[in-house]
């Protein structure tokens, strides 16, 4: 099949401009998806901790239903519903895009429910003691929490973190669903003008792998780095 | 100083404190000892409410441990304690574990805390090691920075859980002279350890634990020439071999 196609790239050095903009947009979900997927799984985490029952089943829940859905049916959920609420809520005109807004909420909450999951090791891989000393200290659980669990939790799940980090990266391109130009979607869409949609997937792929492979060898230096210290 | 009065203790059906009496007054160094899984370091962890108890009352300095009105965290901040795996916050230097709970418990300025905790470093010996981190210190260092971090809350009475069974037997001796002259300088103190030589040479009194009772409960003197109990006796010959 291949032995009769004929490669033709010309259509890429005229679109890297808007390929460019379709990565930002990739980067963007990426960055906004990790801080609240941090924020909101750490919350998420604790609450799954928590002595408080029905806290803990709460947090429970959301973590499992969000592991057990796939990513791209959410963001089409989000794809359908947000924009209709955020029209309603917000008092948008109707047909506003908000379809970064809903692709980046989705993510996050998608994206936290697997953050809870690292964090959640994170803290337990705290010895007991360290909350007990700092209780005894007269610290107050949220005192505890910030000055002494959780420093060390984080830093000894920072490698844990970063991987996950270029997962979400590469998950960002299942936004195609919403239509937007992602670093995917824009390829797609100068494929599909040019009908050289196999080049253009090919390049996208080519350029996911060179940023995810560097990226996580960047992870195992650090890695190594760490364990050194 | 410290009041436990029928003490009772379980989790679900397994009873690890039953009907505990004792007190400690002030200025008095108590000595709480018995076999491995008597409920002597459950019994010292009720006393500042890291451990909850169902039945009897603590009270220490007056205030009721196990009322749901008491604020705990109150309580605790004068009530030193000392671990037996020294709990050091290995992610801080020296300095910022004397500091942290001084500075967020007490609100003491950053210059007052840091003053007064390296004042206590100095006493327990280790000024030099203050930009150290606890995992840089051997054991039996990271025990008198435990000690030091303690004394800069300005405790009322201390607390000690087995402070030196996790130490190397080198490093036992630093740790119980510091204790010694904590002791010998009036601190109320109530220590759960094997130290034998310590509570004859420092004790005022000696508990005994056996099962979650209190067995014996009499001066160090009356403990160590005449153990009541059969149980006491026992654990008393074969650890005084060593």
């Amino acid at each position: 099949m291949f032995g009769s196609y004929e490669f033709d790239w010309s259509s890429i050095p005229g679109s890297l401009n808007f390929l460019g903009q379709g990565l930002l947009v990739s980067l963007e979900i990426t960055a906004l998806a990790i801080v609240a997927g941090i924020v909101w799984g750490t919350l998420l985490a604790m609450a799954r901790l928590s002595s408080i029952k029905p806290l803990a089943w709460a947090a429970a829940g959301y973590v499992n239903l969000f592991r057990a859905i796939p990513l791209v049916m959410v963001l089409l959920w989000f794809f359908l519903i947000v924009p209709k609420f955020l029209e309603s809520f917000l008092g948008l005109p109707p047909g506003s895009d908000v379809r970064l807004a809903s692709a980046m909420i989705g993510f996050a909450l998608f994206e936290s429910a697997y953050y809870a999951e690292i964090i959640r090791a994170g803290i337990q891989s705290v010895p007991k003691g360290q909350l007990a000393a700092a209780h005894a200290l007269g610290m107050s659980y949220p005192q505890a929490m910030l000055h002494v669990v959780l420093p060390q939790a984080f830093r000894n799940m920072v490698p844990l973190l970063l991987t996950q980090a270029i997962i979400l990266f590469q998950d960002t391109s299942l936004v195609y669903v919403s239509a937007l130009a992602d670093f995917f979607g824009a390829a797609y869409k100068v494929g599909d003008r040019d009908g050289r949609l196999v080049e253009l997937v090919l390049f996208a792929g080519a350029v996911y792998f060179v940023l995810c492979f560097a990226a996580s060898q960047g992870v195992r230096h650090f890695q190594r780095r760490l364990q050194r210290a | 100083m410290i009041t436990i009065d029928k003490v009772s203790k379980h989790y679900g059906n397994f009873q690890v404190l039953t009907d505990c009496s004792t007190h400690v007054n002030k200025g008095e160094v108590v000595v709480v000892c018995g076999p491995s899984g008597s409920g002597k370091s459950t019994l010292i962890k009720c006393v500042n409410g890291l451990e909850p108890f169902q039945d009897g009352q603590i009270h220490v300095n007056g205030t009721s441990v196990g009322s749901p009105k008491t604020n705990l965290s109150k309580l605790r901040s004068h009530v030193g304690m000392v671990f037996q795996h020294f709990e050091l916050f290995p992610h801080m230097t020296i300095r910022d574990n004397l500091t942290l709970a001084q500075v967020k418990v007490l609100k003491r300025d950053k210059d007052e805390a840091a003053e007064k905790g390296l004042y206590f470093l100095d006493r327990v010996g280790l000024k030099a090691h203050a930009h150290k981190f606890p995992g840089q210190l051997s054991g039996g260092q990271q025990q008198r920075v435990a000690i030091a971090r303690a004394l800069a809350m300005d405790p009322i009475c201390m607390l000690f859980d087995e402070p030196t069974s996790a130490l190397d037997p080198e490093m036992i001796n630093e740790v119980l002279d510091v204790m010694t002259e904590l002791a010998q300088e009036g601190m109320t103190m109530m220590c759960v350890t094997h130290e034998m030589g310590f509570a004859k040479r420092v004790a005022h009194r000696v508990i005994f634990m056996d099962h979650g009772r209190i067995v014996e409960d009499d001066s160090k003197e009356a403990f160590f020439a005449n153990p009541r109990s059969e149980r006491a006796q026992q654990f008393l010959a074969k650890i005084l071999q060593h």
